[in-house]
């Protein structure tokens, strides 16, 4: 096989890699610009996983099986959202027991089907698939709303600070109940794109941490659409590009690359430590903390 | 959930043949997996084993499990409430369940318990393994003669002796059929990630490799294989289903006889603690059934070499082997001692790549 065609193939597998992280990513930007922290991503991409899995299995559509894996992650986001904003509940443990919840939920959805063989969604275009260019619809939407519109102008000032904006007269809990939903929609699309198109199969604790890293990558990006894009392939491709070394027979630590996206991680977080620092990057002001309506 | 079920249904079964089984109880049997039974890989090979004793003693015995135990706290207190509930014997078939087995075994003196893979032993706890590298070397024959262009990809979750052996007496047997051909690995530093090992495995399709088998417990790399129109090795189970057409034959563990010795022993009071490595010859390692695409004379070829494995003729790690440097390690007409083999960290001449320390 010659250079051009192993450099095409690092760079599909690269794409497809990040896949998941940017449509995870960037629902997490949205519900963070609101000004909420819901950590339980990985737990609702398990379940938009299983679910969806499950669905194809039953009515054999790709496309049901998506609309239900998106579903399912909204429907998990919801119980987030009655929890830590209805009922005020702190967000950082609600986010923390939603992905707990996800995790057991989903291998018990999936007990029978582990494993079970399905036909996954097959690449349309330059050996993608149609999912991938539904991921870069979607952060190009949500760059444009939060830019460009009025609704998006909103809901960042909700993030920013929750009390003038319920002084003048915005419905605070409402859209923060609606960025909740479409993230957890988002959630379950990137578990729906992991057990439909990825593999595709259905095994317990399949995202393997993916939910975390795309949390990270939020913060990597600095809460900008384009800027999840730049970091999920970059994380994308220090995994692919690992293995390929490794199948050339270089020697690459594979504990070493394991390790990367969690250390870039870590490196962001010590840099928005600093309130310096922190406003420079543009974070939501009210990000986590509680809204309690003045009676 | 089937724990339960299982439970009820053995009452069922004491309730009804009770007059007749009035003399003597049933001899209660529990088992510890690591995962979801599911419907290949490790943990159902354990349980295709636990089902064949029970086939094996009907009424005698009653057998129970619990599945998806994480290694460690959780793994000390399912193994406990399983002794406490009476179970006469206990099979635990992760390695991390050593130390929580040897911890409630002091507390249950009068419990035997069985760990898989550990080397920890007490009165009351054996271990047991099993010789994987013999049944890897068999495919990897298999392998060697289905290769065109002498690449065969590897897909391996952590550089530990036991996958680096699983490695070697692969490379080995691929060398016997083909001394031109190759292995090389990839290390996903997970046991269980379908996405990474998918991706390995397009790696490895990407540096020419027309055969992949792996090291990791998800049929991803099957998949990826019978997708990509190549050839596959399966690990653990026959795992046919899961590539219809790349499915060469796999590597497989049979524990069922051996678990019917153990229990036999026991039931006979001769059950003494040991530690049992067993192979081909002791039925513990086989090979699943050989696919369309495998050739009549490589069949006749490799169940010759089965033969004189089970016959004790012929040893996986008997010399000359060398190693990657091309330094002869093992000389010829000696055998590599089985504690060097407990212990291997070094890659046989064939293998692409260091190995990562």
């Amino acid at each position: 096989m010659g250079d051009l065609e192993t450099l095409a193939a690092i760079l599909i597998a690269t794409l497809r890699a990040g896949t998941p992280l940017v449509f995870a990513a960037i629902g997490e930007l949205v519900v963070e610009r609101a000004g909420v922290l819901n950590l339980g991503v990985e737990g609702m991409m398990l379940v938009g996983a299983v679910t969806g899995f499950v669905v194809v299995i039953a009515t054999g559509s790709p496309t049901a099986g998506i609309v239900a894996a998106t579903a399912a992650g909204a429907a998990l986001a919801a119980l987030f959202a009655l929890v830590a904003l209805t009922l005020r509940a702190n967000q950082v443990a609600t986010g923390l027991a939603l992905t707990i919840l996800g995790i057991g939920a989903s291998a018990f959805i999936g007990l029978d089907h582990v494993g079970t063989p399905i036909s996954g969604i097959a690449p349309v275009l330059l050996g993608l698939d149609p999912l991938f260019y539904l991921s870069l619809a979607l952060v190009a939407a949500v760059a444009w709303f939060l830019a460009r519109t009025r609704a998006g102008l909103v809901l960042r000032a909700v993030g920013d600070s929750h009390d003038v904006a319920h002084a003048m007269g915005y419905r605070v809990l409402v859209i923060r109940h609606l960025a909740v939903l479409f993230g957890g929609a988002s959630a379950g699309l990137a578990g729906g794109y992991l057990s439909l198109v990825y593999t595709p199969l259905w095994v317990e604790g399949m995202t393997a941490g993916r939910g975390w890293i795309a949390l990270a990558l939020v913060v990597f990006a600095a809460w900008r659409p384009a800027r999840v894009l730049v970091g999920a392939y970059l994380f994308g491709g220090v995994t692919i590009a690992g293995l390929h070394a490794q199948a050339a027979g270089l020697a690459v630590p594979p504990q070493l690359l394991a390790m990367l996206p969690y250390l870039a991680t870590i490196a962001v977080l010590v840099v928005i430590a600093r309130a310096r620092w922190r406003a420079r990057l543009d974070a939501p002001a009210a990000l986590g903390r509680t809204f309690d309506p003045p009676t | 959930m089937r724990l339960v079920k299982l439970v009820l249904a053995a009452f069922a079964l004491g309730a009804s043949a009770a007059p007749a089984a009035a003399q003597q109880a049933p001899l209660k049997v529990g088992f510890v997996y690591v995962s979801p039974v599911s419907d290949a890989g490790w943990t159902f090979q354990h349980e295709t084993g636990r089902r064949a004793l029970q086939g094996a003693f009907g009424d005698r015995i009653q057998t129970s499990f619990v599945e998806n135990v994480a290694e460690g706290a959780d793994a000390e207190r399912v193994i406990r409430q399983l002794a406490a509930a009476g179970n006469r014997v206990v099979f635990t078939t992760s390695f991390g369940y050593m130390n929580p087995t040897i911890r409630v075994a002091a507390q249950f003196p009068d419990t035997i318990f069985m760990h898989a893979t550990g080397y920890r032993r007490a009165k009351n706890v054996g271990t047991y393994l099993a010789r994987f590298e013999e049944g890897r070397y068999l495919t990897g024959m298999v392998a060697g003669r289905a290769s065109r262009s002498n690449v065969v990809g590897y897909v391996a979750a952590f550089p530990i002796p036991e996958v680096v052996r699983g490695i070697n007496g692969f490379t080995l047997g691929l060398r016997a059929t083909n001394p031109k051909a190759e292995v090389r690995v990839i290390w996903t530093s997970s046991w269980y990630d379908p996405g990474k090992e998918r991706e390995a495995a397009e790696a490895l399709i990407a540096q020419g490799a027309d055969v992949l088998t792996h090291h990791t417990d998800s049929t991803a790399v099957v998949q990826t294989a019978e997708e990509r129109g190549i050839a596959a090795i399966g690990y653990h189970s026959d795992m046919s289903k899961y590539g219809p057409k790349a499915h060469l034959t796999a590597a497989t563990h049979h524990w069922g006889k051996y678990y019917e010795r153990v229990v036999a022993a026991v039931l006979d009071g001769k059950w003494q603690s040991d530690d049992v490595w067993g192979g081909i010859k002791d039925g513990m390692i086989d090979i699943a059934p050989y696919g369309a695409a495998v050739p009549e004379d490589v069949r006749r070829l490799v169940d010759a070499r089965k033969a004189d494995i089970a016959a004790g003729r012929f040893n996986i790690f008997q010399g000359p082997i060398k190693d990657q440097d091309g330094k002869e390690r093992i000389a010829a007409g000696s055998v590599m001692a089985e504690k060097d083999q407990l212990a291997f960290d070094w890659y046989v001449e064939g293998v692409i790549g260091k190995l990562p320390k």
